[in-house]
Protein backbone atom coordinates (compact mmCIF):
# COMPACT_ATOMS: atom_id res chain seq x y z
CA UNK A 1 0.00 0.00 0.00
CA UNK A 2 2.94 2.29 0.71
CA UNK A 3 4.46 1.62 -2.64
CA UNK A 4 1.59 2.37 -4.75
CA UNK A 5 0.81 5.74 -2.36
CA UNK A 6 4.18 6.76 -2.98
CA UNK A 7 3.71 5.55 -6.75
CA UNK A 8 0.55 7.60 -6.91
CA UNK A 9 1.80 10.89 -5.40
CA UNK A 10 5.00 10.65 -7.83
CA UNK A 11 2.34 10.12 -10.65
CA UNK A 12 0.10 13.26 -9.48
CA UNK A 13 3.08 15.63 -8.79
CA UNK A 14 4.87 14.53 -12.18
CA UNK A 15 1.46 15.93 -14.17
CA UNK A 16 1.84 19.37 -12.26
CA UNK A 17 5.62 19.20 -13.10
CA UNK A 18 5.54 18.69 -16.71
CA UNK A 19 3.97 21.31 -18.68
CA UNK A 20 3.00 19.41 -21.28
CA UNK A 21 0.63 17.67 -18.87
CA UNK A 22 -0.19 21.20 -17.32
CA UNK A 23 -1.63 21.79 -20.76
CA UNK A 24 -3.83 18.88 -22.11
CA UNK A 25 -5.06 18.50 -18.05
CA UNK A 26 -6.24 22.13 -17.66
CA UNK A 27 -5.02 24.69 -20.10
CA UNK A 28 -6.10 23.22 -23.44
CA UNK A 29 -9.59 22.28 -21.65
CA UNK A 30 -10.29 24.73 -19.72
CA UNK A 31 -9.38 27.73 -21.85
CA UNK A 32 -12.06 25.31 -24.80
CA UNK A 33 -14.49 25.32 -22.11
CA UNK A 34 -14.31 29.41 -21.54
CA UNK A 35 -14.28 29.67 -25.82
CA UNK A 36 -17.22 27.91 -25.89
CA UNK A 37 -18.95 29.07 -22.85
CA UNK A 38 -18.68 32.42 -24.42
CA UNK A 39 -19.48 31.75 -27.97
CA UNK A 40 -21.51 28.76 -28.34
CA UNK A 41 -23.77 29.04 -26.02
CA UNK A 42 -24.75 32.83 -27.71
CA UNK A 43 -24.59 31.02 -30.99
CA UNK A 44 -26.82 28.30 -30.36
CA UNK A 45 -28.65 28.42 -27.04
CA UNK A 46 -30.04 24.58 -26.74
CA UNK A 47 -26.13 23.95 -26.60
CA UNK A 48 -26.00 25.16 -23.12
CA UNK A 49 -27.75 21.63 -21.88
CA UNK A 50 -24.46 20.28 -23.55
CA UNK A 51 -21.85 22.34 -22.19
CA UNK A 52 -20.89 20.79 -18.95
CA UNK A 53 -21.51 17.15 -20.60
CA UNK A 54 -19.35 17.77 -23.87
CA UNK A 55 -16.59 20.11 -22.02
CA UNK A 56 -16.53 17.69 -19.31
CA UNK A 57 -15.74 14.80 -21.75
CA UNK A 58 -13.20 17.45 -23.91
CA UNK A 59 -11.33 17.38 -20.34
CA UNK A 60 -11.28 13.47 -19.93
CA UNK A 61 -10.28 12.90 -23.23
CA UNK A 62 -7.45 15.38 -23.17
CA UNK A 63 -6.11 14.21 -20.16
CA UNK A 64 -6.26 10.83 -21.22
CA UNK A 65 -6.47 10.38 -24.99
CA UNK A 66 -3.77 13.14 -25.63
CA UNK A 67 -1.74 12.90 -23.34
CA UNK A 68 -1.73 9.05 -21.52
CA UNK A 69 -0.58 7.26 -24.64
CA UNK A 70 2.51 9.22 -25.58
CA UNK A 71 4.12 9.23 -22.10
CA UNK A 72 3.89 5.31 -21.53
CA UNK A 73 5.47 4.56 -25.18
CA UNK A 74 8.04 7.49 -24.32
CA UNK A 75 8.77 5.85 -20.44
CA UNK A 76 9.10 2.47 -22.69
CA UNK A 77 11.63 3.49 -25.05
CA UNK A 78 13.25 5.46 -22.28
CA UNK A 79 13.85 1.92 -20.66
CA UNK A 80 12.14 3.47 -17.30
CA UNK A 81 10.10 0.09 -17.42
CA UNK A 82 12.71 -1.72 -17.18
CA UNK A 83 14.04 0.08 -14.07
CA UNK A 84 10.98 0.12 -12.97
CA UNK A 85 11.02 -4.17 -13.14
CA UNK A 86 14.17 -5.02 -11.95
CA UNK A 87 13.24 -2.92 -9.11
CA UNK A 88 9.90 -4.85 -8.82
CA UNK A 89 6.96 -2.66 -9.72
CA UNK A 90 4.15 -4.79 -11.18
CA UNK A 91 3.05 -4.09 -14.72
CA UNK A 92 -0.45 -3.62 -12.77
CA UNK A 93 1.25 -0.54 -11.46
CA UNK A 94 2.28 1.00 -14.57
CA UNK A 95 -0.74 0.98 -16.59
CA UNK A 96 -3.26 1.84 -13.69
CA UNK A 97 -1.47 4.23 -11.57
CA UNK A 98 -0.89 6.70 -14.64
CA UNK A 99 -4.25 6.31 -15.27
CA UNK A 100 -5.62 7.15 -11.72
CA UNK A 101 -3.57 10.37 -11.38
CA UNK A 102 -4.90 11.36 -15.03
CA UNK A 103 -8.06 10.35 -13.65
CA UNK A 104 -7.86 12.92 -10.26
CA UNK A 105 -6.65 15.80 -12.90
CA UNK A 106 -9.38 14.83 -15.21
CA UNK A 107 -12.16 15.17 -11.83
CA UNK A 108 -10.37 18.63 -10.32
CA UNK A 109 -11.05 19.90 -14.60
CA UNK A 110 -14.39 18.43 -14.42
CA UNK A 111 -15.24 19.81 -10.95
CA UNK A 112 -14.04 23.66 -12.02
CA UNK A 113 -16.28 23.33 -15.24
CA UNK A 114 -19.35 21.40 -13.15
CA UNK A 115 -19.15 24.34 -10.89
CA UNK A 116 -18.59 27.48 -12.58
CA UNK A 117 -20.85 26.60 -15.77
CA UNK A 118 -24.06 27.56 -13.92
CA UNK A 119 -23.21 30.85 -12.23
CA UNK A 120 -20.99 31.64 -15.37
CA UNK A 121 -22.35 30.73 -18.20
CA UNK A 122 -26.22 30.49 -17.10
CA UNK A 123 -26.42 27.16 -18.63
CA UNK A 124 -28.48 24.01 -17.34
CA UNK A 125 -26.84 22.27 -14.62
CA UNK A 126 -27.81 18.58 -14.00
CA UNK A 127 -30.77 17.32 -12.29
CA UNK A 128 -29.25 14.42 -10.62
CA UNK A 129 -25.49 15.70 -9.73
CA UNK A 130 -24.94 12.11 -8.23
CA UNK A 131 -25.57 10.37 -11.64
CA UNK A 132 -23.82 12.97 -13.14
CA UNK A 133 -20.41 12.64 -10.51
CA UNK A 134 -20.71 8.73 -11.31
CA UNK A 135 -20.95 9.02 -14.92
CA UNK A 136 -18.01 11.32 -15.16
CA UNK A 137 -15.95 8.63 -13.16
CA UNK A 138 -17.31 6.33 -15.25
CA UNK A 139 -16.33 8.22 -18.07
CA UNK A 140 -12.86 8.56 -17.19
CA UNK A 141 -11.85 4.96 -16.23
CA UNK A 142 -13.48 4.22 -19.59
CA UNK A 143 -11.34 6.70 -21.34
CA UNK A 144 -8.17 6.33 -19.19
CA UNK A 145 -8.30 1.81 -20.17
CA UNK A 146 -8.69 3.06 -23.88
CA UNK A 147 -5.37 5.57 -23.74
CA UNK A 148 -3.57 2.60 -21.36
CA UNK A 149 -4.46 0.47 -24.32
CA UNK A 150 -3.31 2.91 -26.94
CA UNK A 151 -0.48 3.86 -25.27
CA UNK A 152 1.03 -0.17 -24.83
CA UNK A 153 0.42 -1.12 -28.47
CA UNK A 154 1.80 1.77 -29.92
CA UNK A 155 5.29 1.07 -31.40
CA UNK A 156 6.27 4.87 -31.24
CA UNK A 157 5.18 8.01 -29.95
CA UNK A 158 3.73 8.96 -33.36
CA UNK A 159 1.93 6.43 -33.60
CA UNK A 160 0.07 7.21 -30.25
CA UNK A 161 -0.90 10.55 -31.71
CA UNK A 162 -2.66 9.10 -34.67
CA UNK A 163 -4.30 6.20 -32.87
CA UNK A 164 -5.47 9.44 -30.38
CA UNK A 165 -6.68 11.59 -32.83
CA UNK A 166 -8.63 9.04 -34.75
CA UNK A 167 -10.97 9.04 -31.37
CA UNK A 168 -10.93 12.18 -30.17
CA UNK A 169 -11.28 14.30 -33.25
CA UNK A 170 -14.31 11.91 -34.46
CA UNK A 171 -15.40 12.34 -30.85
CA UNK A 172 -15.70 16.12 -30.97
CA UNK A 173 -17.40 15.78 -34.56
CA UNK A 174 -19.73 13.06 -34.25
CA UNK A 175 -19.64 11.88 -30.94
CA UNK A 176 -22.19 14.14 -29.36
CA UNK A 177 -19.94 16.81 -27.81
CA UNK A 178 -20.69 19.43 -29.90
CA UNK A 179 -23.88 18.52 -32.23
CA UNK A 180 -26.71 16.15 -30.02
CA UNK A 181 -27.26 12.54 -31.21
CA UNK A 182 -30.45 13.62 -32.68
CA UNK A 183 -29.34 16.04 -35.36
CA UNK A 184 -26.71 13.72 -36.93
CA UNK A 185 -27.49 12.18 -40.26
CA UNK A 186 -28.69 8.32 -40.06
CA UNK A 187 -25.70 7.14 -41.34
CA UNK A 188 -22.85 9.01 -39.14
CA UNK A 189 -25.39 7.66 -36.41
CA UNK A 190 -23.95 4.25 -37.05
CA UNK A 191 -20.48 5.17 -37.11
CA UNK A 192 -20.67 8.02 -33.87
CA UNK A 193 -21.95 4.06 -32.20
CA UNK A 194 -17.96 3.34 -32.54
CA UNK A 195 -17.18 6.15 -30.01
CA UNK A 196 -16.92 5.65 -26.13
CA UNK A 197 -18.45 10.18 -25.73
CA UNK A 198 -21.57 9.04 -27.89
CA UNK A 199 -22.61 6.50 -24.92
CA UNK A 200 -20.95 9.10 -22.14
CA UNK A 201 -23.29 12.49 -23.71
CA UNK A 202 -26.25 9.74 -23.80
CA UNK A 203 -25.95 8.54 -20.33
CA UNK A 204 -25.34 12.13 -19.19
CA UNK A 205 -28.60 13.42 -20.62
CA UNK A 206 -30.81 10.61 -19.76
CA UNK A 207 -29.60 10.02 -16.22
CA UNK A 208 -27.82 13.58 -14.95
CA UNK A 209 -30.46 15.51 -17.27
CA UNK A 210 -33.32 13.50 -17.24
CA UNK A 211 -34.00 14.39 -20.92
CA UNK A 212 -34.99 12.27 -23.87
CA UNK A 213 -32.23 10.34 -25.64
CA UNK A 214 -31.97 8.33 -28.50
CA UNK A 215 -29.80 5.44 -27.10
CA UNK A 216 -31.10 3.70 -24.02
CA UNK A 217 -29.22 5.53 -20.76
CA UNK A 218 -29.03 2.12 -18.75
CA UNK A 219 -27.54 0.22 -21.95
CA UNK A 220 -25.23 3.31 -22.65
CA UNK A 221 -23.57 3.46 -19.20
CA UNK A 222 -23.18 -0.81 -19.97
CA UNK A 223 -21.34 -0.27 -23.11
CA UNK A 224 -18.79 1.95 -21.51
CA UNK A 225 -18.16 -0.33 -18.65
CA UNK A 226 -18.02 -3.07 -20.89
CA UNK A 227 -15.62 -0.84 -23.11
CA UNK A 228 -13.80 0.27 -20.26
CA UNK A 229 -12.76 -3.08 -18.59
CA UNK A 230 -12.13 -4.68 -22.15
CA UNK A 231 -9.81 -1.95 -22.79
CA UNK A 232 -7.85 -2.42 -19.46
CA UNK A 233 -7.54 -5.91 -19.76
CA UNK A 234 -6.22 -5.72 -22.93
CA UNK A 235 -3.79 -3.20 -21.99
CA UNK A 236 -2.50 -5.40 -19.15
CA UNK A 237 -2.49 -8.39 -21.24
CA UNK A 238 -0.49 -6.69 -23.75
CA UNK A 239 1.77 -4.63 -21.78
CA UNK A 240 5.41 -4.83 -22.46
CA UNK A 241 8.45 -4.00 -20.40
CA UNK A 242 10.74 -3.01 -23.41
CA UNK A 243 10.76 -2.30 -27.39
CA UNK A 244 12.03 -5.75 -28.21
CA UNK A 245 9.57 -7.27 -27.14
CA UNK A 246 10.94 -9.72 -24.20
CA UNK A 247 7.94 -10.92 -22.49
CA UNK A 248 4.70 -10.06 -24.49
CA UNK A 249 3.26 -13.66 -25.89
CA UNK A 250 0.34 -12.49 -27.38
CA UNK A 251 -0.22 -10.16 -30.50
CA UNK A 252 -1.29 -6.60 -30.84
CA UNK A 253 -3.54 -7.11 -33.10
CA UNK A 254 -5.65 -8.24 -30.32
CA UNK A 255 -6.10 -5.02 -29.23
CA UNK A 256 -8.85 -4.74 -31.79
CA UNK A 257 -11.09 -6.55 -29.66
CA UNK A 258 -11.26 -3.25 -27.81
CA UNK A 259 -13.81 -2.29 -30.33
CA UNK A 260 -16.25 -4.94 -29.79
CA UNK A 261 -18.38 -3.60 -26.69
CA UNK A 262 -19.14 -0.06 -28.73
CA UNK A 263 -19.86 -2.35 -31.74
CA UNK A 264 -22.05 -4.48 -29.94
CA UNK A 265 -23.58 -1.40 -28.16
CA UNK A 266 -24.84 -0.05 -32.10
CA UNK A 267 -26.90 -3.07 -32.23
CA UNK A 268 -28.13 -3.34 -28.25
CA UNK A 269 -28.43 0.63 -27.01
CA UNK B 1 15.73 -1.62 7.64
CA UNK B 2 14.40 -5.27 5.92
CA UNK B 3 11.32 -6.46 7.19
CA UNK B 4 11.61 -9.53 9.27
CA UNK B 5 9.87 -12.09 6.44
CA UNK B 6 12.22 -10.05 4.23
CA UNK B 7 15.56 -11.23 6.50
CA UNK B 8 13.89 -14.90 6.67
CA UNK B 9 13.84 -15.25 3.26
CA UNK B 10 16.89 -13.90 2.40
CA UNK B 11 18.56 -15.77 4.86
CA UNK B 12 17.46 -19.21 3.54
CA UNK B 13 18.14 -18.11 0.16
CA UNK B 14 22.30 -17.51 1.47
CA UNK B 15 22.38 -20.45 3.30
CA UNK B 16 23.54 -21.53 -0.26
CA UNK B 17 27.32 -21.58 -1.40
CA UNK B 18 26.78 -20.55 -4.81
CA UNK B 19 24.91 -17.53 -5.85
CA UNK B 20 24.47 -17.95 -9.46
CA UNK B 21 24.26 -20.64 -11.42
CA UNK B 22 24.13 -20.53 -15.16
CA UNK B 23 23.56 -23.64 -17.18
CA UNK B 24 23.40 -24.44 -20.69
CA UNK B 25 22.16 -21.32 -21.23
CA UNK B 26 21.13 -20.19 -24.83
CA UNK B 27 19.24 -16.82 -26.31
CA UNK B 28 18.56 -15.82 -29.61
CA UNK B 29 16.90 -13.10 -31.33
CA UNK B 30 15.09 -14.18 -34.22
CA UNK B 31 17.91 -15.42 -36.66
CA UNK B 32 20.88 -14.07 -34.45
CA UNK B 33 21.94 -16.49 -31.52
CA UNK B 34 22.93 -14.15 -28.85
CA UNK B 35 24.38 -16.94 -26.42
CA UNK B 36 25.10 -19.95 -27.16
CA UNK B 37 25.07 -22.82 -24.34
CA UNK B 38 27.26 -20.99 -22.05
CA UNK B 39 27.59 -22.14 -18.02
CA UNK B 40 29.39 -20.49 -15.41
CA UNK B 41 28.85 -20.49 -11.49
CA UNK B 42 29.23 -17.08 -9.49
CA UNK B 43 30.10 -17.93 -5.46
CA UNK B 44 28.31 -16.47 -2.99
CA UNK B 45 30.42 -13.59 -1.64
CA UNK B 46 32.72 -13.07 -5.33
CA UNK B 47 33.40 -10.20 -7.69
CA UNK B 48 32.87 -11.81 -11.04
CA UNK B 49 33.46 -10.10 -14.11
CA UNK B 50 31.86 -11.13 -17.89
CA UNK B 51 34.12 -9.54 -19.87
CA UNK B 52 33.54 -9.40 -23.76
CA UNK B 53 33.63 -7.61 -27.44
CA UNK B 54 30.47 -5.52 -28.06
CA UNK B 55 27.62 -8.36 -29.00
CA UNK B 56 28.97 -11.15 -27.52
CA UNK B 57 26.15 -11.53 -25.00
CA UNK B 58 27.30 -10.32 -21.96
CA UNK B 59 24.04 -7.95 -21.76
CA UNK B 60 21.69 -10.58 -22.71
CA UNK B 61 22.87 -12.71 -20.00
CA UNK B 62 22.30 -10.34 -17.74
CA UNK B 63 19.33 -9.87 -18.44
CA UNK B 64 17.81 -12.97 -18.32
CA UNK B 65 19.36 -13.20 -14.60
CA UNK B 66 17.48 -10.08 -13.77
CA UNK B 67 13.97 -11.59 -15.42
CA UNK B 68 14.26 -8.82 -18.08
CA UNK B 69 14.18 -11.51 -21.03
CA UNK B 70 13.25 -15.42 -21.60
CA UNK B 71 15.99 -17.67 -21.84
CA UNK B 72 15.57 -20.23 -24.97
CA UNK B 73 17.24 -22.88 -23.06
CA UNK B 74 19.23 -23.84 -20.35
CA UNK B 75 18.80 -23.12 -16.44
CA UNK B 76 19.25 -19.65 -14.88
CA UNK B 77 19.25 -19.22 -11.03
CA UNK B 78 20.03 -16.50 -7.89
CA UNK B 79 20.44 -18.55 -5.01
CA UNK B 80 18.05 -21.07 -6.25
CA UNK B 81 15.62 -18.76 -7.35
CA UNK B 82 14.91 -18.60 -11.28
CA UNK B 83 14.55 -15.26 -12.22
CA UNK B 84 11.87 -15.83 -15.04
CA UNK B 85 9.39 -17.68 -13.14
CA UNK B 86 10.01 -15.76 -9.66
CA UNK B 87 10.51 -12.55 -10.46
CA UNK B 88 8.98 -11.30 -7.05
CA UNK B 89 11.34 -13.08 -5.18
CA UNK B 90 14.27 -12.32 -7.37
CA UNK B 91 13.79 -8.40 -6.88
CA UNK B 92 14.28 -9.06 -3.34
CA UNK B 93 17.93 -10.52 -3.62
CA UNK B 94 19.03 -8.60 -6.42
CA UNK B 95 20.16 -5.69 -7.17
CA UNK B 96 20.74 -3.85 -10.60
CA UNK B 97 22.43 -1.04 -12.61
CA UNK B 98 21.40 -1.08 -16.11
CA UNK B 99 23.49 -0.69 -19.27
CA UNK B 100 20.80 1.08 -20.69
CA UNK B 101 17.58 2.52 -18.34
CA UNK B 102 16.10 5.97 -17.30
CA UNK B 103 14.15 7.50 -15.08
CA UNK B 104 10.95 9.64 -15.47
CA UNK B 105 12.51 12.88 -15.92
CA UNK B 106 10.13 14.88 -13.54
CA UNK B 107 11.53 12.46 -10.75
CA UNK B 108 13.70 13.57 -8.48
CA UNK B 109 16.68 12.26 -6.24
CA UNK B 110 14.32 12.07 -3.51
CA UNK B 111 11.38 10.72 -5.26
CA UNK B 112 13.44 8.10 -6.90
CA UNK B 113 15.15 6.86 -3.78
CA UNK B 114 11.51 7.12 -1.82
CA UNK B 115 9.42 5.06 -4.58
CA UNK B 116 11.98 2.58 -5.08
CA UNK B 117 12.25 1.69 -1.41
CA UNK B 118 8.78 1.53 -0.61
CA UNK B 119 8.67 -1.25 -3.76
CA UNK B 120 11.39 -2.70 -2.10
CA UNK B 121 9.74 -2.68 1.26
CA UNK B 122 12.39 -0.54 2.78
CA UNK B 123 12.88 2.57 4.40
CA UNK B 124 15.10 5.19 1.98
CA UNK B 125 18.47 5.59 2.36
CA UNK B 126 19.41 8.79 2.20
CA UNK B 127 22.64 8.49 2.90
CA UNK B 128 23.64 7.01 0.06
CA UNK B 129 22.13 9.77 -1.72
CA UNK B 130 25.65 11.44 0.24
CA UNK B 131 27.86 8.84 0.01
CA UNK B 132 27.16 8.81 -4.23
CA UNK B 133 27.88 12.65 -4.01
CA UNK B 134 24.23 13.57 -4.50
CA UNK B 135 23.73 15.15 -1.05
CA UNK B 136 22.83 19.00 -2.68
CA UNK B 137 20.73 17.80 -5.56
CA UNK B 138 18.12 15.55 -3.71
CA UNK B 139 15.22 18.13 -5.38
CA UNK B 140 17.17 17.75 -8.56
CA UNK B 141 14.86 15.96 -11.50
CA UNK B 142 16.57 13.04 -12.72
CA UNK B 143 16.46 14.80 -16.33
CA UNK B 144 19.01 17.56 -14.89
CA UNK B 145 21.10 15.58 -13.61
CA UNK B 146 24.52 14.77 -15.81
CA UNK B 147 25.12 10.90 -17.18
CA UNK B 148 28.09 10.69 -14.11
CA UNK B 149 25.25 11.57 -11.69
CA UNK B 150 22.66 9.53 -13.58
CA UNK B 151 24.63 6.70 -13.06
CA UNK B 152 25.27 7.01 -8.98
CA UNK B 153 21.67 7.60 -9.07
CA UNK B 154 21.22 4.65 -10.77
CA UNK B 155 23.64 2.37 -8.24
CA UNK B 156 22.37 4.49 -5.26
CA UNK B 157 19.17 2.60 -5.80
CA UNK B 158 20.65 -0.47 -6.94
CA UNK B 159 22.55 -0.76 -3.49
CA UNK B 160 19.53 0.66 -1.15
CA UNK B 161 18.11 -2.21 -0.32
CA UNK B 162 20.85 -3.85 0.43
CA UNK B 163 21.02 -6.79 -2.47
CA UNK B 164 22.75 -9.72 -1.85
CA UNK B 165 23.58 -10.05 -5.32
CA UNK B 166 24.35 -6.56 -6.66
CA UNK B 167 24.63 -6.94 -11.05
CA UNK B 168 26.44 -4.13 -12.60
CA UNK B 169 26.57 -3.26 -16.48
CA UNK B 170 29.25 -1.09 -17.22
CA UNK B 171 28.80 0.33 -14.12
CA UNK B 172 32.17 2.74 -14.88
CA UNK B 173 30.57 4.01 -18.30
CA UNK B 174 30.55 7.80 -18.19
CA UNK B 175 31.84 8.21 -14.83
CA UNK B 176 35.14 11.15 -14.12
CA UNK B 177 38.20 9.78 -12.61
CA UNK B 178 37.25 10.48 -9.23
CA UNK B 179 33.68 9.01 -9.53
CA UNK B 180 35.45 5.59 -10.67
CA UNK B 181 37.53 5.31 -7.81
CA UNK B 182 34.79 5.91 -5.67
CA UNK B 183 32.61 3.48 -7.07
CA UNK B 184 35.12 0.92 -6.95
CA UNK B 185 35.73 1.40 -3.05
CA UNK B 186 32.28 1.07 -2.72
CA UNK B 187 32.01 -1.81 -4.41
CA UNK B 188 34.88 -3.59 -2.17
CA UNK B 189 33.37 -2.31 0.45
CA UNK B 190 30.06 -4.28 -0.40
CA UNK B 191 32.56 -7.64 -1.35
CA UNK B 192 33.57 -7.26 2.11
CA UNK B 193 29.87 -6.73 3.38
CA UNK B 194 29.28 -9.79 1.66
CA UNK B 195 27.44 -8.85 -1.26
CA UNK B 196 27.96 -11.00 -4.56
CA UNK B 197 28.79 -8.79 -7.36
CA UNK B 198 28.60 -10.03 -11.08
CA UNK B 199 30.27 -7.23 -12.95
CA UNK B 200 30.07 -6.91 -17.03
CA UNK B 201 32.76 -4.38 -18.42
CA UNK B 202 34.53 -3.61 -21.26
CA UNK B 203 37.74 -1.74 -19.00
CA UNK B 204 40.14 -4.46 -18.32
CA UNK B 205 42.18 -2.39 -16.16
CA UNK B 206 38.72 -2.35 -13.94
CA UNK B 207 38.29 -6.23 -13.83
CA UNK B 208 41.54 -7.22 -13.56
CA UNK B 209 42.00 -4.99 -9.99
CA UNK B 210 38.21 -5.43 -8.79
CA UNK B 211 37.11 -8.82 -9.84
CA UNK B 212 37.78 -12.68 -8.06
CA UNK B 213 37.07 -14.40 -11.15
CA UNK B 214 36.26 -13.17 -14.81
CA UNK B 215 34.64 -14.98 -17.79
CA UNK B 216 35.65 -13.67 -21.22
CA UNK B 217 32.67 -14.37 -23.76
CA UNK B 218 32.98 -14.20 -27.33
CA UNK B 219 30.08 -14.59 -30.29
CA UNK B 220 28.25 -15.97 -26.75
CA UNK B 221 30.49 -18.25 -25.79
CA UNK B 222 32.57 -18.41 -22.63
CA UNK B 223 36.09 -18.81 -24.13
CA UNK B 224 37.91 -18.49 -20.83
CA UNK B 225 36.86 -18.44 -17.19
CA UNK B 226 39.64 -18.25 -14.55
CA UNK B 227 40.92 -15.42 -12.11
CA UNK B 228 42.64 -12.72 -13.58
CA UNK B 229 46.40 -13.46 -12.85
CA UNK B 230 45.13 -17.91 -14.24
CA UNK B 231 43.60 -15.93 -17.14
CA UNK B 232 47.05 -13.84 -18.06
CA UNK B 233 49.66 -16.95 -16.96
CA UNK B 234 47.46 -19.63 -19.26
CA UNK B 235 48.65 -17.28 -22.70
CA UNK B 236 50.89 -16.57 -25.27
CA UNK B 237 52.63 -13.50 -23.74
CA UNK B 238 55.51 -12.39 -22.55
CA UNK B 239 56.63 -10.93 -19.19
CA UNK B 240 59.22 -7.86 -19.71
CA UNK B 241 61.69 -7.60 -17.52
CA UNK B 242 63.93 -4.46 -17.86
CA UNK B 243 67.21 -3.88 -16.52
CA UNK B 244 69.31 -0.83 -15.34
CA UNK B 245 73.28 -0.78 -14.28
CA UNK B 246 75.74 1.70 -14.23
CA UNK B 247 78.10 0.22 -16.96
CA UNK B 248 75.29 -1.59 -19.06
CA UNK B 249 77.38 -4.34 -18.99
CA UNK B 250 73.94 -6.57 -20.30
CA UNK B 251 73.98 -4.58 -23.80
CA UNK B 252 70.82 -5.68 -25.21
CA UNK B 253 70.47 -9.15 -23.53
CA UNK B 254 69.84 -11.48 -26.28
CA UNK B 255 72.54 -13.42 -25.34
CA UNK B 256 70.68 -15.30 -22.24
CA UNK B 257 69.51 -18.62 -23.25
CA UNK B 258 65.68 -17.48 -21.57
CA UNK B 259 65.27 -14.44 -23.32
CA UNK B 260 62.75 -14.17 -26.44
CA UNK B 261 63.39 -10.91 -27.73
CA UNK B 262 65.52 -7.89 -26.20
CA UNK B 263 66.63 -4.50 -27.14
CA UNK B 264 67.89 -1.66 -25.71
CA UNK B 265 65.81 1.60 -24.55
CA UNK B 266 66.51 4.64 -22.33
CA UNK B 267 69.52 2.91 -21.02
CA UNK B 268 67.23 -0.07 -20.11
CA UNK B 269 68.25 -3.47 -21.62
CA UNK B 270 64.30 -4.53 -22.17
CA UNK B 271 64.07 -8.48 -22.61
CA UNK B 272 60.94 -10.34 -22.77
CA UNK B 273 60.46 -13.94 -21.99
CA UNK B 274 58.48 -16.91 -20.92
CA UNK B 275 60.77 -18.10 -17.78
CA UNK B 276 60.97 -15.29 -15.56
CA UNK B 277 62.57 -16.64 -12.42
CA UNK B 278 65.53 -17.88 -14.93
CA UNK B 279 66.19 -14.86 -16.12
CA UNK B 280 66.14 -12.56 -13.41
CA UNK B 281 68.84 -15.11 -12.09
CA UNK B 282 71.38 -14.92 -15.41
CA UNK B 283 70.94 -11.15 -14.95
CA UNK B 284 71.67 -11.42 -11.51
CA UNK B 285 74.41 -13.29 -12.10
CA UNK B 286 75.91 -11.68 -14.80
CA UNK B 287 75.76 -8.39 -13.19
CA UNK B 288 77.31 -9.30 -10.33
CA UNK B 289 80.25 -11.33 -12.59
CA UNK B 290 80.87 -7.61 -14.22
CA UNK B 291 81.29 -6.00 -10.87
CA UNK B 292 78.50 -3.84 -12.14
CA UNK B 293 75.78 -2.21 -9.25
CA UNK B 294 71.87 -2.73 -10.28
CA UNK B 295 70.45 0.38 -10.41
CA UNK B 296 66.75 -0.73 -11.53
CA UNK B 297 64.82 -3.76 -12.70
CA UNK B 298 61.25 -3.74 -13.58
CA UNK B 299 58.77 -7.02 -13.98
CA UNK B 300 56.11 -6.35 -16.26
CA UNK B 301 53.51 -9.18 -16.67
CA UNK B 302 51.41 -9.47 -19.39
CA UNK B 303 48.32 -7.60 -18.66
CA UNK B 304 44.86 -9.28 -18.80
CA UNK B 305 43.59 -7.13 -21.68
CA UNK B 306 46.67 -8.88 -23.89
CA UNK B 307 45.26 -11.91 -22.79
CA UNK B 308 41.71 -10.80 -23.85
CA UNK B 309 42.63 -9.45 -27.38
CA UNK B 310 45.16 -12.56 -27.77
CA UNK B 311 41.71 -14.93 -27.33
CA UNK B 312 39.15 -12.36 -29.26
CA UNK B 313 41.70 -12.27 -32.29
CA UNK B 314 42.78 -15.95 -32.04
CA UNK B 315 38.83 -17.50 -31.91
CA UNK B 316 37.95 -18.35 -35.07
CA UNK B 317 34.57 -17.31 -36.61
CA UNK B 318 31.40 -19.54 -36.56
Amino acid sequence: MTAFAHHLGFEFKSGLRNPTSMLMYYLFPLGFYALMGLVMVEINPDFGELLIPSMVLVTLMAGTLLGLPGELVEAREAGIYRAFKVNGVPAISIIVIPLLAAAFHGTIGSAAIALTAGPVFGVTVPSDWVAFVLLTLLSVFTLGSLAALIGVVSASARATVLWSQLVFLPSMLIGGLMLDLELLPTTVRGFSGLLPSTYAMQAYRGLAYGSETILDPAMSVIVLGVGGVVALGLAVALFSWDRKNATRRVPTTLALLAILPYVAGIFLA
Amino acid sequence: MSSPNRTTERSQHLDMEAAIEVAGFRKSYDDMIAVDDISFTVDRGEIFGLLGPNGAGKTTTLECLEGLRRPDAGRLSVFGVDPTRESHRLNGLIGVQLQASSLPHTMTCDDAMQFFCAYHGVAPRWDLLDRMGLGDKRDTKFDELSTGLQRRLALALAIAHEPAVLILDEPTAGLDVGSRAELHRLIEELRDAGTTILLATHDMAEAERMTDRVAILLRGRIVAVGSPRQLTAAGEGLTKISVRSERSTLGDGSDLDSVDQAGVSDEYTVMFTRSVAPTIAAILERLEHSEDPLIDLRVERPSLEERFLELTTEEPAR
